[in-house]
């Protein structure tokens, strides 16, 4: 794909110039000799292998435990640009939060016409099991991940939202961890906010929702699917930093109104769960009978209040594609207020007058599966083909409502090692939003980038690399 | 802690403890091969070996023929092979992996790289490594594993689940070197005491790392009767039966007091180390070695199972 370089946002230039927020990199960058940095990345790879964070990809064979490229240079942003950022994700994540608790309840939004009855009740992720329960303090989803793209100084998008068990924060903690240690003088001439503090407060949030019968100290785990899960190292990597069992489905089973763990003491009562395990996995007596991931009898613990599950079942249905066009409308709804951050334009296939436009304009659009997600089943127009786009229009004929269309955006670049130095590579942000008691964000997130040239699929699947994000302080 | 937790850090200590004997077991037979073939000596010798290692069938599925150098790929890199250096090294890190958080980094760091340097030698081509290489390697590999163990981890009950693995798993490994020199190499008692059979004792006495140990321990002639009294009843010697035994019923001890409360595998490890102190070796060789060390390994194997439904299948109690 080509593209014209001016028309892309470079984060570190401001013009012709480095911007105040990036100098002291600057300077960083230039001084460092090739040598030193090839040795730093080897070092960089090095300790990321022996930690063990790996992923693994599905359906492609290949090493099962496979690292993800990281790139050293950071990416920044200055104290009022995050300020922004952050009122904009507490309160999409409290919309969103507000938006669930009304679904499952009176659907007052609905009612009201905002937002179309099918769009929920049809939804793969809407639960009947869900409705008429209100989990412990009407909160949902527990962890937020909202995807932001940024095309201009001022100018960001949410991408999409992330109401279930959005994944990569052990990412975020771990390339910190990593840049301190290869490069401390930078923390030292850049007044960088810490993210370490993630741990603590997602323990917080997870033990403020515990549920009405819980009368003591509340339990935590992580529920995890095992070992061959692709994201089994994070799993336990926040097992361990926040000092919680890392259990599977067959370490708790249900007996009179609780859910236990199988301990060398003894069963032991459980009270919150953050399961990273999907809906349809979570108890096999009310949803997939097959399922050996779930604890049977779970989901009826949950609704008779001896048990939280963080996220709720059902949570999933704020944050599917089509639902994303109405957050804005939610924010309005819900909040009474305007909303911070903008969605991207969203052309929804199964309306007809959108549905012309896109197939009238493929080439220029970027098309996305409703339910995908991972960069799955996606087309990129301007990169595509010819015979990609027909295969594509011939999907959509087929089945429009299963997709939706956005412009393609001019995603902003960062600075980012290649071999003939630095190039600017397309970034977006994954921000964690903790919703309990309170709602909580640590000062950064995920930075994802493509590291192909020109690419703008910066997920990990798909050739993608992450960076140390930092947020400096005034 | 979670049984399952438990039951992954027993089994990672139980697969190192087994690598190592594997490993051993490698050594003695290499060594071994080179004695002169005395009574069809060679080919017999490996049999033992592989019989010890639980294998001897499989063996002869898979290759037909007691080749050595099949016999040494056989128990080190073959992962058909469930007690290969290579299979147990495996499930040792599988089993830790899925218990990262109960570990400390430097203890998953030395079996990490345990399993990354193994990687290496699949690699190389065969004729490049010697067998003595080999089972040096996983020997230092395994006390790196241990020592970083030893010294940082906490003294918890995960710590102690550890300790009961490899004092379980060593009781039957010293019990199965032991047989495989009692079972095969002295089919009759007319063979105790000479040339030849002088050599093979001192080769297993070396192969569990004791052959100084023993000289120093036991002034004299080297007896039939002294060996089995170091192997099996001298507390001082690490892997003896009743060291082994002391072992298991430390860290289990340690485990019931800190859930204040006495379970059935220490009955049983008592009752096990209540024989062993009583016994000696007139006794043993009256009941017949052979039938002793299978005895022992049925009780060992008893206490195993009893750890195993006490501690580690958390079935609600």
């Amino acid at each position: 794909m080509t593209e014209r370089d001016d028309l892309v946002f470079n984060e570190m230039l401001n013009g012709a110039e480095v911007r105040a927020a990036y100098e002291s990199l600057e300077r960083w960058h230039k001084s460092m000799p090739d040598e030193m940095r090839t040795l730093k990345q080897s070092e960089a790879e090095n300790l990321f292998k022996r930690v063990g964070i790996t992923f693994a990809v599905y359906g492609e064979g290949g090493d099962p435990e496979r690292l993800i490229p990281f790139d050293m240079f950071p990416r920044v942003f200055t104290d009022s640009e995050w300020r922004k950022l952050d009122r904009g994700i507490r309160q999409r994540a409290a919309a969103l939060n507000a938006f669930l608790a009304d679904v499952y309840d009176r659907a007052e939004i609905v009612r009201a016409g905002r937002i179309p009855e099918h769009l929920i009740t049809r939804n793969d992720a809407y639960e009947k099991a869900a409705i008429g329960f209100r989990p412990p303090r009407n909160v949902y989803s527990h962890i937020v991940g909202i995807d932001l793209v940024r095309t201009g100084a001022d100018q960001f998008f949410v991408l999409e939202d992330n109401c279930r068990t959005p994944s990569g924060v052990s990412y975020m903690l771990q390339n910190r961890e990593i840049m301190m240690r290869m490069f401390p003088q930078l923390f030292l001439e850049n007044r960088i906010a810490p993210v370490d503090g993630y741990a603590r407060l997602l323990k917080k949030t997870l033990a403020s929702v515990a549920p009405q019968k819980c009368d003591s100290e509340p339990t935590v785990v992580i529920l995890t699917p095992g070992q061959f899960n692709s994201a089994y190292y994070e799993h336990s990597f926040l097992a361990d930093l926040m000092g919680v069992e890392l259990v599977e489905g067959q370490d708790l089973f249900v007996e009179g109104d609780f859910v236990w763990m199988k301990t060398t003491e003894g069963p032991r009562k459980v009270d919150v769960i953050y399961r990273r395990i999907d809906d349809a996995f979570i108890d096999p007596l009310c949803f997939r009978p097959d399922s050996m991931l779930g604890v049977p009898g779970l989901m009826s613990v949950y609704r008779s209040g001896g048990v939280n599950i963080c996220s709720c079942p059902g949570a999933g249905v704020a944050d599917d594609k089509a639902i994303y066009t109405y957050v804005p409308e939610m924010i309005r709804f819900y909040l009474g207020e305007a909303p911070i951050l903008e969605n991207v334009p969203t052309w929804q296939c199964a309306r007809k007058d959108e549905f012309k436009y896109v197939m009238e304009h493929l080439p220029e659009l970027v098309v996305k599966e409703v339910h995908g997600s991972g960069g799955y089943g996606m087309l990129v127009g301007p990169a595509a083909d010819t015979s990609t786009i027909e295969l594509f229009r011939q999907k959509i004929v087929e089945n429009p409502s299963n997709y939706i269309a956005q412009p393609t955006l001019s995603l902003s670049a960062c600075p980012t090692f290649v071999d003939a130095g630095i190039a600017p590579r397309h970034v977006d942000l994954r921000p964690y939003c903790l919703v309990g008691e309170t709602i909580e964000l640590v000062p950064g997130g995920l930075t994802r980038v493509a590291l192909t040239e020109g690419s703008l699929v910066v997920n990990s699947s798909q050739g993608g690399g992450v960076k140390d994000t930092w947020v400096l302080a005034e | 802690m979670l049984s399952r937790t438990a039951n992954h850090l027993y089994w990672m200590a139980r697969y190192i403890e087994r690598a190592e004997t594997t490993a051993r077991l490698l050594e003695v037979g290499g060594r071994n091969a080179l004695m002169p073939d005395i009574g069809g000596g060679f080919r017999n010798d490996w049999e033992a070996i592989l019989r010890a290692n639980g294998t001897l069938e499989m063996f002869n599925d898979k290759y037909g023929e007691t080749v050595q150098r099949n016999i040494e790929t056989f128990l080190f890199f073959d992962s058909d092979n469930p007690s290969s250096v290579l299979s147990c090294l495996n499930m040792a890190r599988e089993n830790a992996r899925v218990v990262r958080t109960a570990l400390t980094s430097s203890v998953w760091d030395a079996i990490n790289s345990a399993y990354q340097e193994l990687k290496q030698f699949q690699r190389t081509e065969r004729s490049k490594l010697e067998l003595s290489d080999l089972t040096e390697w996983t020997l230092r590999a395994t006390s790196l594993i241990r020592g970083c163990i030893e010294t940082t981890q906490l003294r918890n009950d995960g710590y102690h689940f550890m300790g009961s693995g490899f004092g379980i798993e060593r009781g039957d490994n010293t019990a199965r070197l032991l047989d495989v020199k009692y079972y095969v190499l002295l089919p009759s008692v007319s063979y105790v005491g000479s040339g030849l059979d002088q050599s093979q004792w001192v080769t297993l006495l070396r192969s569990m790392s004791a052959h100084r140990a023993f000289s120093w321990s036991y002034p004299g002639e080297l007896t039939a009767a002294k060996i089995a009294d170091f192997l099996i009843l001298n507390r001082k010697f690490p892997r003896s039966l009743l060291s082994a035994v002391y072992q298991t019923c430390d860290h289990l001890d340690h485990i019931g007091r800190g859930y204040g409360s006495v379970s059935p595998s220490q009955a049983k490890v008592r009752e096990i180390l209540a024989e062993l102190a009583e016994a000696g070796v007139k006794d043993i060789f009256e009941e017949g070695l052979h039938e002793f060390l299978l005895r022992f390994m049925r009780q060992n194997g008893e206490l195993a199972h009893t750890v195993q439904e006490t501690y580690l299948q958390g079935t609600p109690t």
